[in-house]
Order: structure tokens, then C-alpha cells, then sequence
């Protein structure tokens, strides 16, 4: 599914068969997910994570697929949510007879126009030029969302009700799960339709304009055209997000349209790994994910959260995505299995460093934030301590300093094995067979 | 004044100066459809320069350019790409990431018709899919088809960026100094390669290798400081007094 990688003309039946595979089992998790993780919480999770699937792959299509920085796309999405609330309300009060399932569209055409709109301004530009201009048109609609009080409601947003909306087969979407398989349908139907556009000649093209767009100007393409069209086509999958959001929370607020918004889909993005198709799919999960989980857990989880962000730049800058497709060419020579025992034993440093990191982190929380309300004492698994007292913070630092040295000192030998498995001598491929 | 219709390519007194230096000073030129013509000249006489103008790269000061008797000053690159001019460039300019295959692909693309679709499938593009295999085996990197660009030797980048300069079918092809820094086996191989793909094409190129220069040419220019200054079949060139003071005297000692 890399973007990169691309196979000859000569597709054989048994290469479709292994590409829809992976479709039909993606459709069969979809449905089945619900049935195993049944808890109210759960669900609104997975509803979250389908909306920001559509909204992280619209992104990446400026991103990893054209070479886009944006820092405003939070204004498709939020237009699009809007619209669809307003929609939502405009149906419920007329008795119009338009179902709830089509309203994404709505939103999705609202992202189209304003993509059209403010694509033709800023995409006259590339690289910082046009991460500055749609920072710029990012902080505009921001703050015209707290003036224009009519469209945007503003501080409290605008609220609607799905349920009043024209019912089809019964169904009303009251219940969240109801809502869960609307989100889970239209999620599939973008990821086939973005992953379909990767596949044609503009999608190519876009990454031709990413890799040298002087060059793309020598073979006949406009790279201001591609740009124009790529951005248009992002913004339309935003706003379909933006309409799901509206659907899921039957409210949108000048937050979904802001700076911070913009901000989390570009974490997703580049932590799930701008370079494949798929990284932004793990990215739109594990994020929301953290944000939900870790926000229940420590009050200091946007620390984490940056952190996280911070790693990933540093030491894996393909994201995750980039991280499993590293060991692509270990699986193809049936080496995979050797390099294992050797992460088992760098997983001891590596939980190590992490363990005193995150006691580090929570210690030093909790006597700064809450030690003059709560008192100095706290626990970690079941220990109770004191924040205020030497040894938490000497164990901290002991695990953590221990664990970069361990990590060092077996990092090389990790490293030997790894080029061994992928390039070294065919020992494992002899095994395997 | 029109240039005459058999004209590919024609200069009528270019200009072009950066700031207050002026590095193009009035050339004008008519490369007839079906020629080999070469320009020549010392380092800094404007040769790439020249290029640039032609294709669109940078805008020119004064001075109008046709192609196939069609004017097409002040055209972006992709404008007058796509009226049948394609270029090559000295410093390797090709798509990094993308494989071999999908670099020559993306050169077809815009002339096979398909422009900025989004609603055809890519691998059912028969016809893109064949003139980029075609073109893959002429340049000889049937095999690296599947690799990065960014990752052939730099003879194959060359023969790449040559294969992405005709793939398109451009009728008339403009290679900038094709062979530098090529081995002499590399470029007795690269001159034959392109003799076939340029076949029945109007070929203009910078070259600095005078063995290939008199292997390729029907005409040479020479080119001097900004300006022109002879131009002629080769044989004419080679005795040409002014050419032997102002350059290939030095250039022609300099290959024995």
C-alpha cells in the first residue's frame, strides 16, 4: 500500500485476490469490532477514530501524497461540521425529507467549496510559503468563528438532533451503535476512495510534484494545478469528517475548527507515518486512543503526547507505518523470526528508561500541580510514596539512566542483527524452509 | 517577422540579463525540423542559460521565440512542454522517490491525454503502461524498473533523464551537456543511445564533448559571451578562425 511502490501493468487474478483481501478483512473488522469491545466508552472511542481515519488520510493527501504542510485543515473539517449541524436542524425544522446518512456529503461539499475558495489563494504557492498562508487562513476562520455568532454559535457552538431527521428502515440513530455503523460505512467508503485515488494519474502526479516539482513542470504539468486539485479533493474528505463529527456529537464548537484541531490532525498524520497510505489509519487510532485513555489516567497526558510526537520525529520520521514497513524486507526472507529474541532483550532497557521516564514525569506533576492542594503523597502500581522525599526521584533517575545505558550498550549488537536479517547471509530463509 | 515554416525552433534577438549583467546579447538562431544542432562555446558563454530561455525556466529581458513557426514567449514550462518541446537538464533532475518505471510514466502521462484525471485507473492505462515499458527498454533499465531513481548509478540517472526528456514524444528535444561526467566507454554508449531515441527528431544540445559534438551534429553554434558566433555545419566550424581563437583551438588540443 505504500505510495511509492508501484507494480507493472500485468496485474494477475491472483494479485487482486490478495488486494481485496485486505479490503474485505478491513470491512470485516469494521463490523465486528463493536461485538468485541461492547462497552459504552468503546464505542464512542471507535466512533472518534473512524471520524479522524477519514480526516487524518484527507490530510495526508496534502501531506505525504503532494508534499503539503498545512497547518489550517482544521477549517475544512469544522466548515463541514457546521454546515452539517445547521443542515441537520434546517431538515428537522422544514420535515424536509432527507435521511441522516447523506448529510456527510453536505459536509463534504461545504469542505469542497472552501477548499476550492482558499485553495485557489494558497496553493499558488509551495512549500513554507503555503504552510504559512494556510496557517494564516486557519487563524481567520478560528477567530471568525467567536464574531460570526449566527453561523458558529459562538463559545457553546451550535447543538442539533440527529433522531428527527426522515427514517429510513426504521432506523433512527438513536442509539450510538447505530451511529457506529453510519461512521464505520462512510470511513471505509473514503479510505477506498482516497486509497482508489492514489491509483490514478493526478494521484501520481501529486507525488511527482512532492518529489520535484520543477521537474513536473518540464513533462506538461501545472504543479499550481495539481496543488489546486489535490486541495480541493482534501477538503472534500475533511468535510465529510467534519459531517460524521457533527453527527456523532450532534454539536460543533469553534474548538473543532481551530488551530488546535488542525495541530492534532498533523500529529496523527506524521506519528502513523506520512509515507504510506496506511500510516495515518494507525496514526487516527492510536492517537485517539492516547487521548482518550491517557487523559483518564494522568493529568499530565499532553506532556506524553508531545513526547510521543517528539520520538517519532527524531528517531522514526517514517512513523509507524515507516517502523512496520522497515521489517518488510525481513518477513520476504523469512528472517523475521530471528530478530525477535534480540528485541525481547531490548525490551528490558527500553521499559526501563520508560518506567523512570514516567515516573520522573508523574513525580515532578504531581509536586508541582497538585502537592499544594493534595499533599506530597501519591502511588504508582499500589506503592504509595512521597513527592516531596528523595527516593522516588533517585529510582526514577536510576531507571531511566540505567536504561539508556543498557540500551546503548546492546543498540549495536540489536543493530548487527537487524542488517544480518535483512541483507546479511541467507541462513534464515534455509531454516524457514 | 514570422519564422519560415520548416522552422522547429526559432531565436529572434534574445536577451537576458541578470540584474545589470547581461549574460545572453542578442542571439538569434533557426534550427531547422529534423536538425542535430549542437551549441558550443566556453564555460560561462550562456549556453545553459540559453536553455533556460528556450524552455521557459527563467523569463527573457527582450527577444521572441517560436516554435514550429508558433510564438511561444513567455509560456510557463508546461505550456510550451506540451506544444512539443522537452528538455533535459545538466544537473540530474529526475523524480527520487518514485521507481524508474513511475518517473518515466509521469513523463507520458500529460501527452497520452490523461492530464489531471482523477477517475482513470492507472494500471489500466494501457497506453501509458507501454510507452513506459518502451521507453524503459530503450534506455536499457528494463531491470531497475521497480527501483528508486534516487538509487541507480549515475550513468543510469543520465540515461533516466534522458528517457523522461523523450518519453513524452516531444518533436523537439533539447539535451543539456547529456554526457558530462561519463566515462569514455559511458558516452561512446550514450551517444548511440541517443542517435535511436531521437530518431527523426529536431535535437538541439550543450555539449562540452567536441568527440561527440562531431559525432552528433548537422550544425554547431558557438556561442561566446552571450552572443553567436559563427554557426555552421561542422566541417565549416572546425576551420572557422574566429571559433579556433575564441575556443575550440584549446577545447580540440585539450582532446588529444
Amino acid at each position: 500500500m505504500a505510495i511509492t511502490t508501484m507494480t507493472k501493468p500485468a496485474s494477475l487474478p491472483l494479485d487482486l485476490a490478495k488486494r481485496y483481501g485486505i479490503w474485505i478483512l478491513a470491512a470485516a473488522v469494521m463490523i465486528v469490532l463493536p461485538k468485541i469491545f461492547t462497552s459504552g466508552a468503546a464505542l464512542t472511542t471507535m466512533c472518534l477514530m473512524g471520524i479522524m481515519i477519514v480526516f487524518s488520510l484527507s490530510y495526508n493527501m496534502l501531506l505525504g501524497q503532494t508534499g503539503m504542510l498545512s497547518f489550517g485543515h482544521a477549517v475544512y473539517y469544522g466548515l463541514g461540521g457546521f454546515l452539517a449541524v445547521h443542515a441537520m436542524n434546517v431538515i428537522a425544522a422544514d420535515k424536509l425529507p432527507i435521511p441522516l446518512p447523506v448529510l456527510p456529503l453536505a459536509g463534504g461539499l461545504m469542505g469542497l467549496l472552501f477548499g476550492f475558495i482558499f485553495g485557489a489563494v494558497s496553493t499558488r504557492r509551495a512549500g513554507t510559503a503555503f504552510a504559512m498562508i494556510s496557517l494564516g487562513l486557519g487563524e481567520l476562520i478560528a477567530s471568525l468563528s467567536l464574531i460570526l455568532r449566527g453561523f458558529f454559535g459562538g463559545e457553546e457552538g451550535i447543538t442539533a438532533n440527529r433522531t428527527k431527521m426522515l427514517t429510513l428502515f426504521g432506523v433512527r440513530f438513536g442509539p450510538q451503535i447505530e451511529v457506529y455503523y453510519l461512521i464505520a460505512a462512510w470511513c471505509f467508503a473514503c479510505i477506498v476512495l482516497m486509497f482508489a485515488f492514489t491509483r490514478t494519474p493526478l494521484g501520481r502526479m501529486c507525488n511527482a510534484v512532492r518529489e520535484n516539482p520543477e521537474r513536473a513542470e518540464f513533462v506538461g504539468y501545472s504543479t499550481q494545478m495539481v496543488r489546486f486539485i489535490a486541495f480541493c479533493i482534501s477538503g472534500f474528505f475533511a468535510g465529510i469528517a467534519g459531517g460524521l463529527a457533527a453527527i456523532n456529537f450532534e454539536l460543533m464548537n469553534a474548538v473543532n475548527i481551530s488551530g488546535a484541531q488542525s495541530g492534532v490532525v498533523l500529529l496523527m498524520a506524521y506519528i502513523g507515518g506520512v509515507g504510506h497510505f496506511f500510516g495515518p489509519i494507525l496514526g487516527a487510532v492510536l492517537v485517539t486512543l492516547l487521548q482518550v485513555m491517557l487523559s483518564d489516567i494522568t493529568g499530565a497526558w499532553m506532556l506524553y503526547f508531545g513526547l510521543i510526537f517528539i520520538g517519532m520525529v527524531m528517531f522514526a520520521p517514517g512513523g509507524m507505518a515507516g517502523l512496520i514497513m522497515l521489517h518488510l524486507p525481513l518477513w520476504q526472507r523469512g528472517t523475521l523470526l530471528r530478530i525477535l529474541p534480540h528485541y525481547a532483550v531490548m525490551a528490558v532497557p527500553v521499559l526501563m528508561s520508560l518506567a523512570g521516564l514516567v515516573l520522573l514525569i508523574e513525580t515532578a506533576h504531581h509536586q508541582m500541580v497538585k502537592a499544594a492542594s493534595d499533599g506530597p503523597a501519591m502511588a504508582m502500581l499500589g506503592i504509595p510514596f512521597s513527592s516531596n522525599t528523595a527516593p522516588p526521584w533517585i529510582v526514577a533517575l536510576a531507571l531511566l539512566g540505567g536504561g539508556l545505558w543498557l540500551g546503548r550498550l546492546y543498540g549495536p549488537k540489536l543493530a548487527a542483527a537487524f542488517s544480518d536479517a535483512a541483507h546479511g547471509k541467507d541462513l534464515g530463509k534455509e531454516a524457514a524452509r | 517577422m514570422t519564422a519560415p515554416l520548416s522552422s522547429a525552433l526559432g531565436l529572434q534577438d534574445l536577451h537576458k540579463s541578470f540584474g545589470a549583467t547581461p549574460i545572453i546579447r542578442g542571439v538569434s538562431l533557426d534550427v531547422g525540423k529534423g536538425e542535430r544542432h549542437a551549441i558550443i562555446g566556453p564555460n560561462g558563454a550562456g549556453k545553459s542559460t540559453l536553455f533556460h530561455l528556450i524552455s521557459g525556466r527563467f523569463p527573457l529581458s527582450s527577444g521572441r521565440i517560436s516554435l514550429n513557426g508558433e510564438d511561444i514567449t513567455g509560456l510557463k514550462p508546461y505550456q510550451i512542454n506540451r506544444r512539443g518541446l522537452s528538455r533535459s537538464f545538466q544537473v540530474t533532475n529526475i523524480f527520487p522517490r518514485l521507481t524508474v518505471f513511475e518517473n518515466l510514466r509521469c513523463a507520458v502521462l500529460w501527452q497520452m491525454g490523461y492530464r489531471y484525471s482523477f477517475w482513470h485507473n492507472i494500471r489500466k492505462a494501457r497506453d501509458a503502461n507501454a510507452r513506459a515499458d518502451a521507453v524503459l527498454q530503450q534506455i536499457g533499465l528494463a531491470e531497475r524498473a521497480m527501483m528508486p531513481a534516487g538509487l541507480l548509478t549515475y550513468a543510469e540517472q543520465r540515461a533516466l533523464e534522458i528517457g523522461i526528456t523523450i518519453a513524452g514524444g516531444a518533436e523537439v528535444v533539447m539535451l543539456d551537456e547529456p554526457t558530462a561526467g561519463m566515462s569514455r566507454s559511458e558516452t561512446a554508449h550514450f551517444v548511440a543511445l541517443i542517435r535511436k531515441v531521437t530518431e527523426g527528431k529536431t535535437l538541439i544540445m550543450v555539449e562540452h564533448d567536441m568527440g561527440v559534438v562531431f559525432d552528433l551534429a548537422d550544425r554547431i553554434s558557438v556561442l561566446v559571451y552571450g552572443q553567436i558566433i559563427a554557426s555552421d555545419a561542422p566541417v565549416k566550424i572546425r576551420s572557422n578562425k574566429a571559433v579556433q581563437e575564441a575556443y575550440l583551438g584549446q577545447a580540440l588540443e585539450a582532446e588529444h
